[in-house]
């Protein structure tokens, strides 16, 4: 455990003086700040508050660009250490596989996690100073939310990663991964349905699997009471399964799937060659 | 004598073509060695495959009785390595030195010691990146992070590479100077520099063992 948590430590201190932090940090605090000056936290529409509708676009930001992020500088930065050897110098020390594929797992996880939570609170305590009420359910919600996000999006990063050794194939492969689930989310879905050559089902099963899909629909569909802007399959689902299944399943799924990834490319690392 | 590292049969190839083949090597406690042969014979595959990254298709490798790969933790507490080129490590000096002490459980001022009879001041550069040190200064500070470690097996995969002459005498002073009884695998390409600090010499060519003779 010692040496898990220095790993974690030492990958920490090394990521606040890197330049992708700093880039991630002031895009997601700058969002906020974007937002408190178009003045979003000051209307009501569609019987939102002010601080709820603040939210619900951070998060609708937040699912374009956050997995992208995670993907690319985790991906760039495993490979990267590879490539030049740091990994070969850091791992000939006695220092175990699991201690230094979970250390640098958590230590990621703590960097890209809580600038994303910092601007969230930043935004409540803008609300707060505004008099407002803290929708509290929906602050718990999306603080799941985004644990889970990042759990799924660094969990396939770190796969990526211990399974291709090239550099370039390995940000390929990150891009590709998040194209096809940007596609795959409702727009792409309708483009499908409408086209009637699948069955509903395989639409479904399509949104069901896809950790975008799942988030939007978590994050959106259960406080947009006209569902303007998630589209007929997140309305179907929430139609047949009911609000606290898609709610549970949208904060445990990309858990379970980040899991599952992180396991496979735990397991890669020490059946596979390291270098 | 005992054995510290005992390679028998050792095969691997990458991408179809056997870089290690068939190697066979028993190495003694007390034994230094020269190892020597062109670029891409192997040299350092076999340092890699010593210290538990690569798989072997076939044959075995132990470390002091321990497997690499099974057993890595109990093998590099014996050895220390230094590899072909320094690593461009994103952590400070004081982070470095930080992750050495914990990880392998050497005394701080023993590798400020070393580094000052290699001199390099590691006071005047601790918050500095690694990478952000000259060439020679980041090789001074691995040789001393190595030789602190009091290894019963170094592994120095051509570490005087980016040394001037000064400083590889001050490296090689230094290792005459250690009083333990170690083992040693340098691979270079300057033997006559070696003289005097080596017992045994090995030539490699296309991933064998082609002469292998005590001195
Ligand atoms: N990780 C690797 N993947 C593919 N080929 C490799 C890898 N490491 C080494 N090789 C190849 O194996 C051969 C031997 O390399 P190496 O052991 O570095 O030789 P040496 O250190 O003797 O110069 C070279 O042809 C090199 O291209
Ligand atoms: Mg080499």
């Amino acid at each position: 455990m010692g040496n898990l948590l220095l790993i974690a430590y030492l990958d920490i201190k090394e990521s606040l003086r890197s330049k992708w932090f700093y880039v991630y940090t002031f895009v997601f605090g700058g969002l906020m700040g974007l937002f408190f000056i178009s003045g979003i936290t000051d209307s009501v529409v569609m019987g939102f508050t002010g601080l709820s509708r603040l939210l619900l676009i951070f998060m609708q930001v937040t699912i374009v660009i956050l997995p992208i992020f995670i993907l690319i500088t985790t991906v760039k930065s495993i490979s990267a250490d590879r490539e030049s050897n740091i990994l070969e110098y850091m791992l000939s020390f006695p220092i175990s596989l699991r201690d230094y594929y979970w250390g640098k797992f958590l230590g990621r996880f703590a960097t890209v996690f809580l600038p994303v939570m910092m601007a969230l609170i930043i935004g409540i305590a803008w609300g707060l100073y505004k008099g407002g009420e803290i929708p509290w359910g929906m602050v718990t919600l999306y603080s799941l939310l985004i644990f889970s996000i990042c759990t799924v999006f660094l969990g396939i990063s770190f796969f990526i990663s211990t399974l291709v050794k090239s550099h370039d194939i390995a940000l390929g492969l990150s891009f590709t991964v998040w194209i096809v689930l940007l596609a795959f989310i409702d727009v792409a879905l309708i483009g499908l349905m409408m086209q009637n050559r699948v069955s509903d089902q395989l639409i479904i099963t399509l949104a069901m699997l896809n950790p975008l899909e799942t988030f939007r629909i978590g994050a959106i569909t259960l406080f947009d009471p006209e569902l303007t802007v998630i589209g007929p399959v997140a309305y179907y689902l929430l139609d047949t399964l009911g609000h606290g299944f898609l709610m549970l399943y949208a904060i445990l799924y990309p858990v379970v799937l980040g899991a599952l990834f992180t396991l496979l490319g735990y397991t890669l690392f020490r059946k596979k060659d390291i270098l | 004598m005992s054995v510290i590292v005992d390679i028998s049969s050792a095969t691997k190839s990458f991408m179809g073509v056997k870089v290690l083949d068939s190697i066979d090597l028993k190495i003694s406690s007390g034994e230094r060695i020269a190892m020597l042969g062109p670029n891409g014979a192997g040299k350092t595959t076999l340092a890699r495959s010593i210290l538990g990254f690569y798989h072997l298709e076939s044959g075995s490798i132990t470390v002091a009785g321990h497997d690499p790969i099974r057993e890595r933790v109990a093998v590099l507490e014996k050895v220390a390595f230094i590899p072909q080129l320094p690593p461009p490590v994103k952590l400070t000096l004081d982070e470095l030195l930080d992750f050495v002490q914990k990880s392998s459980g050497v005394a701080r001022n023993r590798i400020e010691s070393f580094a000052r009879k290699m001199e390099l001041d590691i006071d005047a550069h601790a918050n500095k990146p690694f990478f952000k040190l000259s060439g020679g200064m980041k090789q001074k500070m691995l040789i001393a992070i190595a030789l602190a470690r009091r290894s019963a097996l170094f592994i120095f995969d051509e570490p005087t590479a980016s040394l001037d002459p000064k400083a590889r005498k001050l490296f090689y002073d230094l290792l005459s100077s250690l009083d333990y009884d170690y083992s040693a695998i340098y691979i270079t390409h300057r033997l006559e520099e070696l003289e005097g600090l080596i017992n045994r010499k090995i030539y490699m060519e296309l991933g064998r063992v082609v002469s292998d003779e005590k001195i």
